[in-house]
């Protein structure tokens, strides 16, 4: 059996400009061996997912300082699901309160990383979720 | 008695790379010209401060960031600051202004008022400023790619309450070069966005003397990961582009340096960021007098808001915030700040409550009022290790200031990424310390405790009727303005913009007039200038 390697998309929705929780977290995936792809700033769910579906990812992790995390991971779960990568792994992190953790848990969020979360957590939660 | 075996004591080295010595003295500043490096406060080059008494005779101004939902809520939080005693505003927009979108635009959706107050038209602006006399209070309006609409509008608001030009003070935050390295509010390509800055700047030498077109921001640059060395070197490279653009367009430098301001960052070691204010202005003064050829004292003068220091904020604990600020409030009025302004201890978790506002304003209004702080002129000047450690953060600024040129300029190092990448890269850096614990942080790497009730902060309710009623209050504009008048503006605006390289101003400001919107005005340069590219490759 081949093994690929685990493929992470880390974007930016939205119209936020604060980028350097995103590219810490892409430092720090790379460094633990996952081949990650960053967006860039200002993208809309839709084209989050077109790049997910492009770049072929295991997991699409959204980083969102804005307070918009809630009705955006609606939106972005929702596109991912019409666009047939439904099963891929969410994650969101960012300015997310405690409170709001349950409403993106039912918006299909498979794991919150609220600012300062180690990285360690990112990684095992990811290696764990995708079973490598 | 014999001496104890020494241990050796543990290297301490600043994020400038300076490594501190365990003590200072005569030897370490006999290098050190007094009378040409040092001087005299209000004196070139300017060391000390830039006024000879200093607070005793110009108390820094206090300007808390401000500004969320409808204009009309904004309005309510402004006055409740001048209430308290805050003497200058400083405006959030929300992103979709600052990106130039309409509140009824569909990329806005999540957006309208959440971080700022929507403004769409100039009936905003007048509703956010209303009962706020402009001749008395200045006002810093925190926004780059759209900011020469901002600067249009508020002369407009000025204007009908009667404010002649001559009397119109305020900041436009309107730095694009750092939008594009930290913070992000980027639409147009490069190139006519440095149009567009240099627009406002020949605008206000000729119609604003008092305004301050530009703003140039190390802070951001500093809170995406740029040491204080490198914040200074960058924000300096990014104030000379403008200012040699502005010189291109036949202004002379005294027309217009002494109008150019800095916002800059503090969070992190005290001293460095001290040095870093003093070494700043000795350099800018002479940056201004011998490569801008600046001829008037008051044109080489580094005027700035020193403050912020989000970045070194936590979101464990939050309430130790407030005293880091406090802190972080003594180095700038150590450093000779024009302006202070603070981040709330609760900024890494919503919109800062009043309450929260409040206490950095107390912070501030403590500090200048009761502690004697403000009592004499830069009382550090003179200090072995602040003079020292002041000449040599001068002496790094000027070698990154030449690797940005050897890189092929600072244009250049951002339209690429290297500027990008490097700060990303420290960034990563410093977020690795921290949890090694090798850069202590209390309450997170130090005395850490996992009590949940530590982290309670009071969050900010974000109104959710707020998106629908901004948009109606948009629809009810656009019904009442003659459709026309809207029609032949921006076509002029775009006609301008597409065939000539007139100054924009008169025309945006003609558009401002008809209450053109927002969106309406950004659209015509995006299609005009086309979008910047951003560079990922980091």
């Amino acid at each position: 059996m081949t093994t690929k390697a685990v493929r992470i998309l880390v974007a930016k929705p939205g119209l936020d400009g604060h980028d350097r929780g995103a590219k810490t977290v892409v430092h720090a995936l790379r460094d633990a061996g996952f081949e990650v792809i960053y967006t860039g700033l200002h993208k809309t769910p839709d084209e989050i997912v077109r790049i997910a579906l492009e770049e072929d990812v295991d997991a699409v992790g959204l980083s969102v300082m804005t307070g918009a995390h809630v009705p955006l991971s609606v939106e972005t779960r929702r596109k991912m699901r019409e666009a047939g990568i439904g099963d891929k792994l969410l994650l969101v992190g960012g300015v997310i309160p405690e409170r709001d953790v349950p409403a993106l848990a039912a918006a299909g969020v498979d794991g919150v990383f609220p600012v300062a979360s180690p990285y360690e957590t990112i990684v095992a939660f990811i290696k764990e979720k995708l079973h490598v | 008695m014999s001496e104890k075996v020494r241990k050796p004591v543990p290297p301490r080295v600043l994020e400038s790379g300076i490594e501190v010595k365990v003590c200072y003295g005569p030897d370490d500043v006999s290098g050190i010209d007094k009378e040409r490096e040092i001087g005299r406060p209000g004196e070139f080059p300017f060391t000390r401060g830039i006024h000879p008494a200093m607070y005793r005779s110009r108390p820094f101004t206090m300007r808390q960031y401000a500004g969320f939902g409808a204009p009309h809520e904004t309005n309510r939080r402004f006055k409740y600051l001048i209430e308290h005693g805050q003497n200058a505003l400083n405006v959030a927009f929300d992103l979709p202004t600052q990106n130039g979108l309409d509140s009824d635009d569909p990329r806005a959706a999540y957006e309208v008022g959440r971080v700022g107050m929507a403004i769409d038209t100039l009936a905003d602006m007048e509703t956010a400023f209303d009962g706020i006399d402009l001749s008395k209070i200045s006002v810093s309006l925190t926004i780059n790619p759209v900011a020469s609409i901002m600067i249009g509008m508020y002369k407009v608001v000025a204007e009908k309450q009667g404010v002649p030009n001559d009397r119109i003070a305020g900041t436009a935050q309107n730095d694009i070069l750092k939008e594009y390295v930290g913070r992000g509010t980027w639409i147009y390509a490069m190139e006519p966005s440095l149009r567009l800055i240099t627009d406002t700047i020949e605008f206000c030498a000729k119609e604003l003397p008092r305004y301050f077109p530009v703003s140039v921001c190390g802070y951001h640059i500093r809170e995406s990961g740029a040491t204080p060395v490198q914040e200074m070197a960058y924000a300096f490279c990014i104030a000379k582009e403008y200012a040699q653009r502005a010189m291109a367009r036949g202004l002379k430098p005294d027309s217009f340096l002494g109008r150019m301001s800095f916002n800059l960052d503090i969070y992190g070691n005290f001293f460095e960021q001290i040095a870093k204010f003093r070494a700043g202005r000795r350099l800018w003064a002479r940056i201004c007098r011998d490569d801008l050829g600046a001829k008037e004292p008051e044109s080489m003068m580094l005027r700035g808001i020193f403050g912020g220091g989000g970045g070194g904020l936590t979101i464990e604990e939050p309430e130790n915030n407030i005293v880091r600020t406090a802190y972080h409030a003594l180095v700038s009025a150590l450093s000779g700040t024009q302006t202070m302004a603070l981040c709330c201890y609760d900024e890494a978790y919503t919109i800062p409550s009043e309450r929260s506002s409040l206490i950095s304003l107390r912070t501030m209004q403590i500090l200048q009022e009761e502690v004697g702080v403000c009592d004499t002129v830069d009382p550090l000047g003179g200090s072995y290790y602040v003079e020292a450690l002041t000449s040599e953060i001068e002496k790094r600024i000027v070698d990154e200031m030449a690797r940005v040129d050897k890189m092929g300029g600072i244009v250049r190092c951002i339209e690429n990424g290297t500027i990008q990448k490097i700060v990303s890269r420290q960034a990563y850096e410093e977020e690795r310390k921290i949890r090694s614990g090798e850069l202590p942080k209390v309450g997170v790497n130090r005395y850490r405790t996992e009590d949940k009730t530590a982290r309670e902060v009071q969050l900010h309710e974000m109104d959710p009727k707020a998106r629908d009623e901004q948009i109606a209050r948009l629809a009810a504009v656009k019904t009442r303005r003659d459709a026309g008048e809207v029609r032949r503006c921006l076509t002029k605006l775009r006609d301008k913009a597409a065939n000539t390289q007139e100054n924009l101003m008169p025309h945006l400001m003609d558009s401002i007039r008809a209450y053109c919107t927002v969106g309406e005005m950004s659209n015509v340069f995006r299609e005009v200038f086309g979008e910047f590219k951003e560079p990922i490759d980091f």
